[in-house]
This record gives structure tokens, sequence and C-alpha cells, in this order.
């Protein structure tokens, strides 16, 4: 009993924490490549779930829901990175601010587009069942969401640090100045990993949408969370994204069952300290 | 050199006469302008002391809404549960609200001065987000979602529910703290901070203490933003965490970009157009949001240095002397 309820919150925590890696990934490479704080990034998740919504709603199909409203938002980051944030040069203030007004112009649009109301995405019913592992129930979805977070985690691991193009990657994170000084067009790097970025973030919109519902503020409710991510992690380090998701999601999970008045707290004064004591995140490269 | 004295004595001589034609012409109009403009002073305090911040030590800060709110809880708190502040002891509240988030701040201070550029932008937002937290679930304390209601406002000689009493409380509070940080920038001390904003490595060569600096002023600016908090209690009439997520330390920020930067009374600008436009499009039309992200967006893509800045940029392209455009800020990372 005792212990079945341990299993249930870390198998809670493991899963939430697989959807914050899909928006904390994202998040903390933009960080890496472009030195900005992307505060439409939340926007992106909201965004993402009500495109699948739309789509849901008229072909009736959220497998097509899934990459549509990634790409659709993928999109929006592209021309974003490419109309906005880039003719700003670098100058990172400016650009975190653009992201900020962004995200005001998103979320009235949003309001108009698909009204204040609050929405569920409804999974297939082959993913809405539990399986029994033990003596523990598990509800199917949140094996979908680990699947799914592990398979795309390995993918861009596997393109971050096997390929040429991850190559590239890895050197604007770490100098990106010396990388331009080498010839890689860090220009083209910033547009490619911001919407990157923003297709990993509304593919947890569509995703979470099934347990968190889609609704006017989860925006700006999932942005401080993804960037507890980013924090802890490390900025700019993938597998740092990982840990930090991990940790967050079990965080969360574990202070809203044990001491709910206090949860939202003992997340972020531990950011705080990280951040005091090492600004580049627990994993992050100097 | 005259010139410039002169100069800045008739930008002053401006700001006097702004103030107070505000004071004469607001009581006069109806109940909807005097309330937005209530608000907006109020705000003002808060948006002013992101500027000490941001226009004059180059930090913007993602988490100043926490400052505010912890004022604003302060006197909720003490008005609803122990019945303390509805009458002279407010001025106890003003002091104590304050206090509280000033020594907030020093602690705080503590962890994010370290931190320069998008790295303090960040730390701002964590810290921000711990009293958040706190505000959303520490039920028993703050009442979670729904906030606190505070049912009446002070009274002591003066009836503060009168709107035209409070807001003249408002504005003399606003008046006061203007004239505060405008002596604070242009004092010794604020010239070392607007000198660690340029170039922070010099003024360490030079001897100066960069790091208490720059400790002081996000003391001060905290003590600031709690006194906004205080008097926001008691315009809003309930305090809830919506004073303390996110948006509202965005709002803040984006307010002290709007009107300029490294200005003061530009945050007051900004905070009055922002609240202007929020207050009265929303009664009007639906779509208002897109006004205030569109204000936003253009501001920082064409506008860099607020609206403030905008004689100096007519008066550089008349020159045609310029072709740099000043930065917002410095940041460094």
């Amino acid at each position: 009993m005792n212990l079945n309820f341990w299993l249930i919150q870390a198998f809670n925590g493991i899963s939430y924490g697989a959807l914050l890696f899909l928006v904390g990934s994202g998040l903390s490479l933009i960080f890496g490549v472009m030195r900005i704080v992307n505060l439409s990034h939340g926007s992106y998740f909201l965004l993402g779930g009500y495109v699948a919504l739309t789509v849901i709603w008229t072909t009736g199909s959220w497998a097509l829901a899934l990459p549509v409203a990634a790409l659709a938002i993928a999109a929006v980051g592209l021309v974003m990175e490419r109309v906005f944030l880039r003719p700003l040069g670098y100058d990172p203030l400016r650009q975190v601010l653009l992201t900020v007004g962004f995200a005001f112009l998103f979320q009235q649009a949003a309001l108009d587009i698909w009204t204040g109301n609050n929405f569920d995405i409804n999974p297939p019913d082959a993913l809405s069942k539990s399986i029994q592992v033990g003596g523990l129930f598990l509800p199917l979805y949140r094996v979908f969401m680990i699947a799914t977070a592990l398979a795309i985690g390995v993918v861009l691991w596997l393109v971050m640090e096997k390929t040429r193009m991850g190559a590239a990657v890895r050197a604007t994170v770490d100098d990106a100045q010396m990388a331009r000084g080498v010839g890689i067009d860090t220009s083209r790097i910033s547009m490619l990993i911001f919407s990157l970025g923003a297709f990993l973030a509304a593919l947890g919109g569509v995703i979470g949408g099934a347990f968190l519902g889609i609704y006017p503020g989860l925006d700006f409710e999932m942005l401080p969370l993804a960037f507890a991510v980013v924090i802890i992690g490390g900025m700019g380090s993938l597998g740092g994204a990982a840990i930090g998701a991990l940790l967050v999601g079990l965080a969360d999970n574990f202070g809203k069952a044990l001491f709910p008045e206090v949860s939202y707290f003992t997340l972020y004064a531990p950011m705080a300290l990280i951040l005091a004591v090492k600004p580049t995140g627990l994993f992050g490269r100097e | 050199m005259s010139a410039a004295m002169t100069s800045q004595t008739l930008k002053v001589l401006v700001v006097v006469l702004a103030l107070a034609a505000t004071a004469i012409i607001v009581p006069n109009t109806n109940s909807f302008v005097i309330l937005v403009a209530t608000r907006a002073l109020v705000f003002s305090i808060l948006v002013m002391s992101v500027d000490i911040l941001l226009g004059y030590t180059g930090l913007a800060s993602l988490g100043q809404a926490a400052y505010l709110a912890v004022g604003a809880y302060v006197t909720a708190i003490l008005a609803t549960k122990y019945q303390f502040g509805l009458g002279f002891d407010f001025w106890v509240v003003v002091i104590l609200g304050i206090l509280v988030s000033a020594a907030l701040a020093a602690v705080f201070g503590l962890l994010a001065i370290r931190a320069s550029g998008v790295y303090f932008l960040m730390i701002t937002l964590a810290l921000g987000q711990c009293v958040w937290g706190l505000a959303y679930r520490w039920n028993s304390l703050t009442g979670g979602d729904n906030g606190i209601n505070l049912r009446q406002r002070p009274k002591f000689g003066i009836d503060l529910a009168n709107e035209v009493t409070f807001f003249y409380l408002v504005f003399g509070f606003f008046a006061v703290s203007l004239l505060l940080m405008y002596t604070l920038v242009r004092s010794p001390f604020g010239r070392s901070l607007a000198g660690i904003r340029e170039r922070e490595l010099r003024m360490k060569i030079l001897g100066y203490n960069t790091w208490l600096h720059k400790y002081i002023a996000f003391i001060i600016a905290g003590g600031f933003g709690g006194l906004s908090g205080v008097l926001w209690a008691h315009t809003a009439g309930i305090v809830s965490p919506v004073n303390v997520e996110l948006p509202t330390s965005v709002d803040a920020l984006l307010m002290a970009v709007l009107g300029g930067s490294g200005t003061l009374v530009g945050g007051a600008i900004g905070a009055g157009i922002v609240f202007g436009l929020r207050e009265w499009l929303s009664t009007h039309v639906t779509w208002w949001q897109y006004v205030l992200g569109g204000v936003y967006v253009l501001t920082i893509l064409y506008l860099p240095t607020g609206l403030m800045g905008i004689p100096e940029r007519i008066r550089q392209r008349r020159t045609r002397a310029g072709n740099g455009v000043k930065k917002l800020a410095p940041v460094t990372s």
C-alpha cells in the first residue's frame, strides 16, 4: 500500500518529466545557440494544443493532429526567428522582450480563435486503457508519453552527437563567434534550432493536452516550469534537459502530494539556488 | 555646460507641470478616469523601481512583481486577519510593507546580484516564481487562488473610500517616490550605478565595490516595490497570485522600456499608456490585447529608447550625426 503510493507517484512524476523534456529541451537548445530566453515558448505549447484540437475536430484523427500541430507551430517559430528576432542582431534583452510581446499577441489570437473555454484533447481509445505491471495499474497514455520522450531524446542525441549538423550546433553553443569564424552558418543554425524548439513545444502541447487540458493561461504556467528544467539541467545541454525534466517532474509530483502548501516553492527555490551557485546550470558548460 | 544645466532644469519643469496638470485635471473627470489614473500611478512606482535596475544599473529583472505582491499581501493579511492598518496605523503598514519587501530583496539579492545579463533575468524569474508558488499554494495564509478581499479602505481623519481622496493620497506617494528616486539617480551613488551599467569592469578597477552598489540598488528597488504593493492592495481591493505571476513582472519591465528606460518618468508614462489602453480598450473591444502586444513589439523593434527617446532621435536625425542607435541597456552574458 505505502510502497504503491511511492511507485505510482514516481511513475506520474517520470511521465510528467517526459512531457517537460519536450518543452524544456527546445528551450535549452534555443538558449544555448542564441543566448536568448524565449518567453513565447509556453505559447508554442498552448498553440500546439489548440491547433491539434482543430485538426481533431475537422478530421477526427488524433494521430494526424500530432505532426500537423507540431509542424504548424514550427513554421510560426521559423517566421518569428527570421522576420523579427534575426534583424535585431545580437541584442539579447530586446530579443527577450520581443518574444514576450509575441506571447501576448499569441494569447489574444488563441482567445479569439479558440475562445476562452477549457478543452481536453482525447487520445485514441487504444491509449486510454491501463496496463497492469506487478500490482500496479498504469495508464497506457503515460507510458506512451515516456516512450515518445525517450524516442525523441534518442533521435535528438544521435543527431547532435553523430551528424555534421549536430556538431555545428554544439560548436555554436560552445562559442558562436568561433563557430562563425570556422565557417559555420550560425544564422541558419539559429533558425533551425528555434523552429525545432517550437516543434517540440507544440508536440508537448498536443500530448500534454490530454491530462492538463488546453485553456488560456496555460502558456504562462508552462513557461516557468520549462525554465526550471533548463536551469537545473544546464542551458544548451540535451542530457541536462533530460535530467532536469526528470527532477522537475518528480519534484512537482511529490511536492504536490506530500506538502501541497509549499509545493511550488520547493520547485523554484532550488532552481534559484542552482542559478546563484552555478549560473550555467548543473550540467551546463561554461 | 550651462546649456546642459538649463536643459535639465527645463525637463524637471516639464515633469512638475505635467504632475500638477495630472493632480488638477484627473479629480475633475469621471470616476473611470480617476480609477485608471490611480491604478497607473500605483503601478508606476513599481515600474520606476524596475527602471532603477534596468535603466540605471543595467539589470533586467523578471521578478519585480514579487515585491509588489509581498507589500500587497502584508497589507491584506494584516487588514483582514488582524484588522490592522485601517486607521492611522495605515502608516505603520506602509513602513512595514516597504521594510518586508526590502528585506526580501536583501535575501534575494544575495542570490541574484552575482548574475548579470540574461542570467540575472532568469534568476529573478525563478525568485519571483518562489513567491508566486507560496501565494498560490499557501492557502491558510494567502487564500490561494482566490486571493484575499479587502473589505474596506483605511480611514484616518480622511476617508480613503472616497476615490478622489484616495487618488490624492496615491498621487502624493507617487510624487514623493519620484522625487526620492530622482535624487537617488542624480546622487554620486546613482552616478556610480550608471558607471556600472556602462562598464562594470572599469568601475571595479577604479576601486568601486560594484557588487555592493548593485545590491543596494536591488534592495531600494524592492522597497519601492513594496510601497506600490501596499497601495495596490487598497486600490484593487483584492490581492491574489495574479499580482505576482510572471506576466505582471513582464508588464512592469515592458512599461519601463515603452516609456524609455533610464528616465524614471518614462516608466510612469509607459504605465499610464498601458493602463489607459487596457482599461479603456477592454471596455470597448475584445481585441485590445492585440493593440498592447503590438505596441510592445513595435516599441522594441523601432523605438528601443522608448517614447522618452523620441526627441533625442529626432534631434539626431536632424543633425544626421549619429548613425548608431542607443541601445536599450547593455547586456553582457
